[in-house]
């Protein structure tokens, strides 16, 4: 891909980035840290392609780790957040 | 399946995590948000094995993320929710560590291949990845109390850390020049070490904040990792996260009236605070849980003040029977939540919602704090740094400048305390002394019970 394409990807990935949490109650921040820190799991993607084209005994074995640690951030990531808001959804309901 | 398809349905995912962050910036979609998050990271991660089909290793790759899953899931559905902060970290520090690693092995797979542009990607994953993960580790260590949540400062420090961020910027030149296997692991090794000496110095009272940067600074990592695999997908991203997490970052220091700058570096200025002994032989006052019941029977106007250690001796609910039980006598009581009780912004929040306490019943601090003048009993549970005029009063102390509920103001104020130490930034507080204050010692959920049952009695 061309340097051009990149640069443009990437400077309004950012744009987006700051306009979509520019206003978050302080309620929601501890939940949308750990949303954002789920998302990052997809570094997995990047761990299985290294996984797939490794062709030593040591490459492979960083880019098992490195599926693990991936998989780890990504999954756990999700649950957890998942937990955080059900509780939200929970004092909805009792206020109803 | 074609490069085209490939790529649009990565495309497909990078919008879907645009919708979740906003999903998650607003309460009522927050969940919905969350969802489409975890579906776009899985269609990206199931579109990969259509797309390098048949994959290489594939046992290995299936097996490290049925390993990853049996690690992750019970750890995120297990954990107490007063722990969340930490684990939080972990999974963040765990990302870091994963984008580091995958830079490496591609710099090793590419060898003398590698462009210049890669190189210096890659370095910078290498570097912020393992900055990340060491510092998570900290982080982790710190929230956990399995180590010191006091800033760690010694002699020289600053020397310290500006020489090894010195040696990582020379050695990743280094790399960049020399093309070597040696060199990166020296300069991975460096940022792991400059990690730890980057948050060691950090209180306790600010470990969020360093947690939302450490997270978005792993966002940038996976996004210059796109860049070295060429994938699209990781560049959105990642960048979309780097971006975030630094508003987040900035949002959540000014909730604490906390400069960045000033706890990142803060410490590196900081003298140790002097605790020792003033504390142990000045005076309280201490009363018993019928004398907290007579003074909240006569109160009109009551403010719980919930604080960690509420939520460690897992009293949400005996509080919420407390509230329930004052409102009954025609009480006026309103929660008063700072924006980072527990250990994190929100945090709170999400106890008490645990416990079913109504959510118009929680004032935040700003509508909270003008009416403490009017307010009879101030009960702080557990809580101790959000409630201490240090913070106004001491100029130099760590937790300086951070906005309090100025409980102080109130007619009465009692303290639900284990003991006398100092709460999580580590720092004695005057308003224990003050002669206002009655101070009533346990465990928050035992003392809580007596005060009901005395209170029923009245």
């Amino acid at each position: 891909m061309d340097a051009m394409a990149i640069i443009s990807i990437f400077v309004l990935a950012v744009f987006v980035g700051f306009e979509v949490v520019s206003k978050v109650s302080s309620t929601l921040h501890t939940p949308l840290m750990s949303g954002a820190n789920a998302i990052h799991g997809v570094i997995l993607v990047g761990a299985i392609i290294v996984a797939d084209h490794s062709e030593t005994n040591l490459e492979l074995s960083l880019s098992v780790v490195a599926i693990v640690l991936a998989t780890i951030n990504m999954i756990g990531g999700f649950v957890v957040t998942d937990r955080m808001l059900e509780m939200f959804k929970g004092k909805k309901g009792a206020s109803k | 399946m074609s490069r085209g398809l490939y790529d649009l349905i990565g495309l497909a995912a990078g919008v879907c995590f645009i919708l979740a962050l906003k999903g998650l910036s607003h309460p009522k979609t927050a969940r919905r948000g969350n969802l489409i998050g975890a579906f776009g990271a899985t269609l990206a991660t199931l579109v990969v094995f259509a797309y390098y089909a048949p994959l290489n290793n594939l046992g290995w790759i299936i097996g490290a993320i049925a390993l990853g899953s049996i690690i992750g899931v019970p750890a995120a559905r297990r954990v107490q929710m007063t722990q969340m902060p930490q684990l939080v970290a972990l999974f963040n520090g765990v990302g870091g560590g994963a984008a580091a690693l995958v830079a490496i092995v591609e710099y090793l797979a590419l060898g003398e291949g590698a462009t210049t542009a890669v190189v210096i990607f890659t370095v910078f994953t290498v570097v912020v990845g393992c900055v990340s993960f060491s510092g998570s580790i900290i982080t982790f260590l710190k929230l956990q109390e399995l180590m010191t949540t006091r800033p760690v400062v010694f002699p020289g420090g600053r020397f310290v850390i500006a020489a090894t961020l010195a040696a990582v910027l020379g050695v990743s030149g280094w790399v960049v020049v020399a093309l070597g296997t040696t060199p990166l692991l020296v300069l991975a090794a460096l940022s792991l070490l400059f990690g730890i000496l980057f948050v060691l110095p950090v209180g306790g009272a600010d470990v969020p904040i360093v947690i939302s940067l450490l997270n978005a600074f792993t966002g940038l990592t996976v996004a210059a990792s796109g860049y070295v695999l060429d994938s699209t997908l990781l560049i959105i991203a990642g960048t979309l996260v780097g971006a975030s997490g630094t508003i987040l970052t900035r949002l959540m220091a000014d909730a604490m009236g906390r400069s960045l700058f000033g706890t990142l570096f803060g410490a590196f200025t900081a003298k140790p605070q002097d605790v020792s002994a003033a504390g142990e032989e000045r005076p309280v006052r201490s009363g018993s849980p019928d004398d907290v019941a007579i003074l909240l029977n006569y109160a009109r106007r009551v403010v719980i003040v919930p604080g960690f250690g509420l939520a460690v001796a897992q009293a949400q609910h005996t509080v919420r029977e407390l509230a329930d039980l004052m409102i009954s006598k025609g009480i006026d009581v309103a929660y008063g939540i700072h924006p980072v009780a527990g250990r994190m912004p929100g945090h709170m929040n999400v106890l008490l919602a645990e416990a079913n306490v109504p959510y118009d019943q929680l004032a935040e601090m700003d509508e909270v704090n003008p009416t403490f003048g009017q307010t009879d009993v101030a009960i702080v549970i557990g809580a101790n740094d959000v409630v201490n005029p240090a913070a106004q009063t001491t100029p130099g102390c760590p937790i300086y400048g951070m906005p309090i509920l100025e409980v102080s103001n109130a007619a009465n104020v009692i303290f639900l305390k284990r003991s006398m130490r100092p709460g999580f930034a580590g720092i004695e507080n005057e308003l224990l002394y003050d002669p206002k204050t009655m101070l009533l010692f346990g465990d928050a959920k035992a003392s809580l019970t007596k005060v009901v049952s005395a209170l029923k009695a009245l």
